[in-house]
Formats: structure tokens, C-alpha cells, sequence
């Protein structure tokens, strides 16, 4: 994948924009994981908004816990961590900004703000996001 | 005692990329002070002024420290320490 891009499956673009509709009005959140070192995001890890909320989200620290491990056990890294906005713009809020935690990974935010919960136009958007700086990326969209 | 901890990415400039490295103590407030005489810089990330911070997790084996004695939760030999920022946003 060339820096600055991320490259994704449709499946798995539609699997998330689905889970953000599932979700609705709370915001949804997973991870998409992938061998160390690959860039690629490969398994589809849907997780629960421990503070179900419209405009948090958070996973559960057991669940956080469980997640890593799995990670670990299958030479796999988080390379996508990806959440909703179920009424605002796909662009990271200050909340997002302040409390990425992950260096490495590609932050996808989509926004559901135009459907709500029902099937129809969605933005799909990807960030890095690096001691406070917010760069976005190109997303291209593997058939 | 001397036990294991797990580095979260994030940290791992502050531990020379290191991540898993051992510490001393038998309780988390002590691991972390031994911690931060290797690691500078490292303690302020993990606590403030009211303890250990809101969006940090650290788990002591299976179990967050926040369902057992927070920072005075009590470390034993074997035990081994895991380091992991909350995945949150708004």
C-alpha cells in the first residue's frame, strides 16, 4: 500500500457502513485487522460501544483486553480502527483527534448523517492520525 | 519481584522501541515508579494528578486494575503486566 492511501476491500466497506446503520443513532466501532507489517486490512472485527452513546464511543477494557490478545496470538495488528458518525461529517471530532492511540493505524470514520439507519448515500473517509495531526488519505476500493 | 510488562505501541519510543520490558514492585504504583527510573517520561503517561489516567487500561494478568485496588493493586511473582490505551473517539 503506498503511504498515505488505504487500500480496502468492498466487502469490508460495506460490512462497516452496514454495522454504522445497525448501530444507529449510536455510534458504531471496530477494528479491521491485519498481519504485522502488511498494511493490510484483512479481518473484520465488529466491537461493542461500551458507552453507547451518539456522539462516543469506547470499546469495553475486558473486550480491549480479549482484542490484543487475539492480535498477538495471529501475528495480526490493528490496521483499521474504524467508527461512526451517526448525524456529523466522516471527518475526525476533537475527541477522535485527542484520543487516537494507535500510531500505526489507518482511523476510517463514516458518517451515516444522510440516512440514519437506512440504506442510501454514506461518506467513507480514512485518517492518520499522529500526535495530534490529522492527515487524510486516499481510500481505494478494492472490487 | 521482578515481573514482565506489555508496551503498548504508543510508548514504545520512551522504552527504545522495547515491548515487553521487567520491573520491579509489589504493587502497580511501585512497578511504575520502577518503570519511570528506566523509562523517563513513561509515568506521566499512565497517571495524573487523580491516578491512573481515564483512558489508559492496565491489567494485572487477566483483570483491570480498576476492578481490583487500582494503583495499589498487588503484584506477584509470575504476574505479568499489560499496558493498553482505550480505543475511544467521539
Amino acid at each position: 500500500m503506498l503511504f498515505g492511501m488505504l487500500e480496502i476491500q468492498r466487502s469490508l466497506v460495506d460490512a462497516i457502513v452496514a454495522h454504522a446503520r445497525a448501530d444507529h443513532p449510536d455510534e458504531a466501532c471496530g477494528v479491521i485487522a491485519g498481519p504485522i507489517g502488511s498494511d493490510r486490512p484483512e479481518r473484520l472485527i465488529p466491537m461493542v460501544n461500551a458507552v453507547r452513546c451518539p456522539t462516543l464511543y469506547e470499546f469495553d477494557s475486558m473486550d480491549l483486553l480479549r482484542l490484543y490478545r487475539e492480535m498477538d496470538d495471529r501475528d495480526e495488528v490493528p490496521v483499521v480502527i474504524y467508527h461512526s458518525h451517526p448525524a456529523t461529517q466522516a471527518y475526525p471530532s476533537r475527541t477522535d483527534i485527542t484520543q487516537a492511540s494507535e500510531p500505526d493505524a489507518h482511523y476510517v470514520v463514516v458518517s451515516i448523517r444522510e440516512t440514519g439507519p437506512a440504506e442510501g448515500p454514506f461518506e467513507f473517509r480514512s485518517f492518520r492520525i499522529v500526535d495530534g495531526e490529522v492527515t487524510e488519505e486516499q481510500v481505494s476500493i478494492l472490487e | 519481584m521482578t515481573i514482565e510488562v506489555r508496551i503498548p505501541t504508543i510508548l514504545r519510543p520512551l522504552t527504545s522501541g522495547e515491548k515487553l520490558v521487567s520491573a520491579q514492585g509489589a504493587t502497580l504504583q511501585e512497578v511504575v515508579n520502577d518503570l519511570e527510573l528506566n523509562y523517563p517520561g513513561i509515568s506521566e503517561r499512565l497517571i495524573d494528578e487523580s491516578g491512573l489516567r481515564r483512558f489508559i487500561n492496565i491489567y494485572v494478568n487477566d483483570e483491570d486494575v480498576r476492578f481490583l485496588s487500582g494503583l495499589q493493586s498487588a503484584i506477584g511473582e509470575n504476574d505479568s503486566i499489560t499496558i493498553l490505551p482505550a480505543v475511544a473517539g467521539g
